[in-house]
């Protein structure tokens, strides 16, 4: 299982207090897990990245083992630590509006 | 014995507050969805304890949000806003063309006749709607046929922030976009066409004839005739007496013709009520002074509301979709601003109380009359 953390509004609107244990089948990369996420909580379909082109929303940004990985191509695999579940895959509102 | 519920959308979150008859106790409920930008909420006339939100934020997007038990609890609903086809294109600022993206629902107008048909305007402007209960949203392409390729956004974005239902003739649909104008429909919602014949933008708008690129703020009308309508224009408060094909200037002893909001009393058709902002360039009110403006005339003579209101130091908005009436034998009437006060009247506007002080920023109010 892996772990995702998603930003406050994102766990409010997911109904989840905590982190969300994800099973990925196959590779663990940025699209394989938001793939899994927005099965299991479709109420999030939109909000991390488009609906209709698959792009990481502007103010969206990914972190791995504390790498900021928004900008790797989205079927790269993540750090082995990320995929053992070791270390969460973190989803962050990124700073705004001062 | 009746009660009256506001649905107030902020900056952060919604709000409700609810009141028996008498409208002197109020109780607050929320935020609800707090932090998230809640443009508009609005009940169905149908079943008042359907409501229908529009959340949204710069982080992650539009979501639309339905409660089936008068906003106690609210289930998400279908976002998928697609425009009708190749969206084509829009002026710009620099008088090229755009493409039309979509950006966020600003208001949402339920049917009068059916709880799971909603109308949703959005930015960039385009009519959407409903009929499952907001599962899914289809474009009313029509709109922007009317010469849409010459609208061009202005400050605050090209948005459809008015849509007005014709409750004696179905088929009649009035809506209203930023820097665009006002357009009707007399099939449905199939086709429209521009309604601005009248207004005078002379700084913005140099053509005198242009048929579309009037800013327009809000239009309102009372049910028993709908073919009389009102405008708060960016400039000038207006009126048509022919369902938009001509419109008046009506602004006459206003301090100021700018502002946002425009609504009628429930009962006395000619009575309006505008809210006078000093200036495009200085959102807040004349002098520093809050007041609100009533005609008992249907326009040209305005007395000033000013009982309950600050008179000094108040540097406040009020934004078009932040005022509402209720429908109780004397008629009450809201206001929310943008320092996150509610301002309610329970007599027409003779005077005020504000019934929440410290919101975030208002951006809409709307009541519901309850039974």
């Amino acid at each position: 299982m892996i772990r995702v953390v998603l930003p406050v509004h994102l766990r409010n609107l997911a109904r989840v207090s905590d982190e969300v244990p994800l099973a990925i089948a196959g590779v663990v990369s940025v699209r394989s897990v938001l793939d899994a996420l927005e099965a299991r909580y479709p109420v999030l379909r939109g909000t991390i990245r488009d609906q209709t082109t698959g792009k990481r929303r502007p103010l969206v940004r990914f972190f791995a083992c504390g790498e900021d990985v928004s900008h790797e191509v989205p079927d790269a695999p993540l750090p082995e630590p990320v995929a053992q579940g070791a270390e969460p895959f973190c989803i962050i509102g990124a700073m705004a509006g001062g | 014995m009746s009660g009256i519920r506001l649905l107030v959308g902020t900056r952060k979150g919604a709000f409700i507050l609810t009141a028996d008859g008498k409208r002197s106790q109020w109780e607050i409920s929320g935020p609800h969805f707090a932090g998230w930008e809640i443009y508009h909420l609005k009940g169905s006339p149908v079943n008042p304890d359907r409501i229908y939100a529009s959340q949204s934020t710069g982080w992650f997007g539009q979501l639309i949000q339905r409660s089936e038990d008068g906003g106690k609890t609210w289930e998400p609903m279908g976002k998928d806003f697609v425009y009708e086809g190749t969206p084509g294109t829009h002026q710009w600022y620099d008088g090229t063309q755009h493409p039309w993206e979509f950006k966020r629902v600003w208001h949402l107008e339920p049917s009068l006749t059916d709880p799971d048909t909603v109308y949703a305007g959005v930015e960039d402007a385009g009519l959407f709607r409903t009929t499952d209960g907001a599962k899914s949203w289809q474009e009313l392409p029509g709109l922007r046929s009317a010469k849409g390729k010459l609208w061009q956004p202005g400050a605050g974005g090209m948005c459809l922030h008015t849509i007005l239902l014709d409750p004696v003739n179905p088929e009649r649909i009035f809506v209203a976009i930023s820097a665009a104008g006002a357009f009707r429909s007399d099939d449905g919602g199939q086709t429209f066409r521009p309604i601005n014949r009248g207004l005078k933008s002379p700084y913005e708008l140099p053509d005198p004839d242009a048929e579309v690129g009037h800013c327009v703020h809000r239009i309102a009308l009372h049910p028993s005739r709908p073919e009389v309508l009102y405008m708060q224009k960016h400039w000038d408060v207006m009126r048509s007496d022919n369902a938009g094909d001509l419109w008046t200037e009506v602004s006459d002893n206003l301090p100021s013709d700018f502002g946002f909001p425009i609504d009628v009393h429930a009962h006395e058709p000619e009575t309006i009520y505008v809210v006078p902002i000093k200036s495009d360039s200085e959102h807040f009110p004349p002098d520093g002074k809050l007041r609100v403006y009533r005609s008992r005339t249907g326009g040209n003579q305005w007395e000033a509301l000013t009982k309950g209101l600050p008179q000094e130091d108040c540097y406040v908005n009020v934004l078009r979709d932040a005022m509402a009436v209720d429908s109780l034998d004397e008629c009450g009437i809201y206001f929310g601003t943008t320092g996150g006060q509610v301002y309610a009247s329970a007599d027409a506007g003779d005077s005020w109380k504000a019934v929440a002080r410290d919101l975030p920023a208002v951006l809409s109010v709307e009541v519901q009359t309850l039974p």
